[in-house]
């Protein structure tokens, strides 16, 4: 499955589908660092509102994919966690520690600005 | 002995009638004197002082809709739609504060009205009789049984119902400010609580768009593990969203727990009380408050 992945000026955004194999998570773990590489962007939004479930394989990339992209000197931000998401993730053990999070795209853009801003 | 229809006694049938048979003849006999049965049923009813908190002409009602399910129920023993009826009608007068010993109190006086009308009908043959009780017995008992279950489980269903209702009442999550919300808790949380309040907590936190948290729990009186660990992953499960929590009014008999059970509170932003709590909170959304006259 394709995810797709916009460009915003230094910042790429990838919005996650529902259901995501462990092949397609592999291949966008890939996908994104090469990405981040060809456009040299600062930062990389992933947008997982339309995900209802996260296991501990996707979290695990996530972290991974958040790891590898600060080692490219970019930062990361997971945004649309959903409630019963979050709430089935911790009960897991499964914080994403480490990595940004924020409410949706338009707090995860805000965050990156103020980040940049003070980085600047 | 003579039968009533006038047949002599060396003529009756020697074969005993079939349970069915028995069941049909006797509910025939109480349709066929529906009208003053009921009457008699509702005038026993008010001598024993049931059902007092409705009026005469509404405990009429009830009672023939009651009275024409029970005839039904013996005739087909269908007990799942007695059952449904059951519920249904303590739906409707649980509200009017009927209480469970009325119902099974008028339910068994129905059964005794019955009964004292076969011992009349038959009283000429007591082998007789004694046929049509025990085909008329197990169905009254069950049907008196399965009444009394179905106002029993409606009873616990609004019950259920009306503790959830209080547990969402006594965990508010209010917002303050802009991005602020707070979350006064207040007794005792157990697991359940705990678990709705974290839900109810995330839900907020996405409707009002909160970036900041603060929980305050001054008024909890003690704490356990496992209510430690619901308070962690509370905080945990606030920072996916994008919010940061703030724990404050942690009592010290709260804080020494905490540290004895050994609660990673590296991972907890705790301040001393609910002010100070608010007012990181709006250093970090970048509010400054100043003073700029005195109270009038």
């Amino acid at each position: 499955m394709e995810v797709p992945i916009l460009k915003q000026g230094a910042v790429l955004i990838a919005t996650f589908q529902a259901a995501l194999s462990d092949a397609d998570l592999n291949h966008l773990r890939m996908g994104l660092v090469q990405q981040v590489v060809k456009f040299r962007s600062r930062a990389v939004i992933v947008d997982v509102t339309a995900m209802d479930v996260m296991d501990s394989f996707a979290s695990r990339t996530l972290r991974e994919i958040a790891h590898m992209i600060r080692l490219r000197g970019a930062e990361t931000v997971i945004v649309g966690i959903q409630p019963e998401v979050a709430f089935a993730m911790v009960q897991l053990g499964l914080t994403l520690e480490g990595v940004a999070t924020a409410l949706d795209l338009e707090e995860g853009l805000a965050y990156l600005n103020e980040k940049f801003k003070t980085t600047n | 002995m003579a039968k009533r229809d006038g047949t002599p006694a060396d003529l009756e049938p020697k074969r005993t009638e079939e349970p069915s048979e028995l069941l049909r003849e006797l509910v025939a006999h109480l349709r066929q004197n529906r009208t003053q049965l009921r009457e008699e049923w509702v005038v026993r009813i008010t001598e024993t002082r049931l059902l007092t908190a409705m009026t005469k002409e509404e405990i009429f009602a009830e009672a023939t809709s009651v009275y024409d399910s029970y005839v039904e129920a013996l005739e087909t023993e269908a007990f799942e739609a007695l059952q449904a009826y059951a519920r249904n009608l303590s739906e409707r007068i649980i509200p009017r504060g009927v209480e469970t010993h009325e119902v099974v109190g008028i339910v068994l006086l129905l059964r005794d009205v019955l009964a004292r009308s076969l011992f009349a009908k038959y009283q000429t043959d007591f082998k007789k009789l004694n046929r049509i009780l025990d085909a008329y017995e197990p169905a009254a008992n069950r049907i008196a049984n399965t009444v009394a279950v179905g106002f029993v489980q409606e009873r616990e269903r609004v019950i259920r119902q009306q503790q959830e209702a209080i547990r969402e009442l006594s965990t508010p999550v209010l917002q303050v400010r802009e991005r602020l919300l707070i979350l006064p808790i207040i007794g005792v949380i157990d697991p359940q609580r705990a678990r709705q309040l974290t839900e109810q907590l995330l839900r907020g936190i996405r409707t009002n768009r909160a970036k900041v948290v603060v929980i305050d729990i001054t008024g909890v009186a003690a704490m356990d593990l496992t209510v430690a660990n619901n308070l962690v992953q509370t905080v945990e499960a606030s920072r996916l969203l994008g919010a940061t929590v703030i724990v404050t009014g942690l009592s010290p008999e709260i804080a020494q727990t905490l540290v004895t059970i050994g609660v990673d509170l590296g991972k907890m932003n705790t301040v001393g009380d609910l002010q100070g709590g608010i007012e990181q909170a709006e250093r970090l959304l970048g509010y400054k408050v100043e003073k700029l006259a005195e109270p009038r």
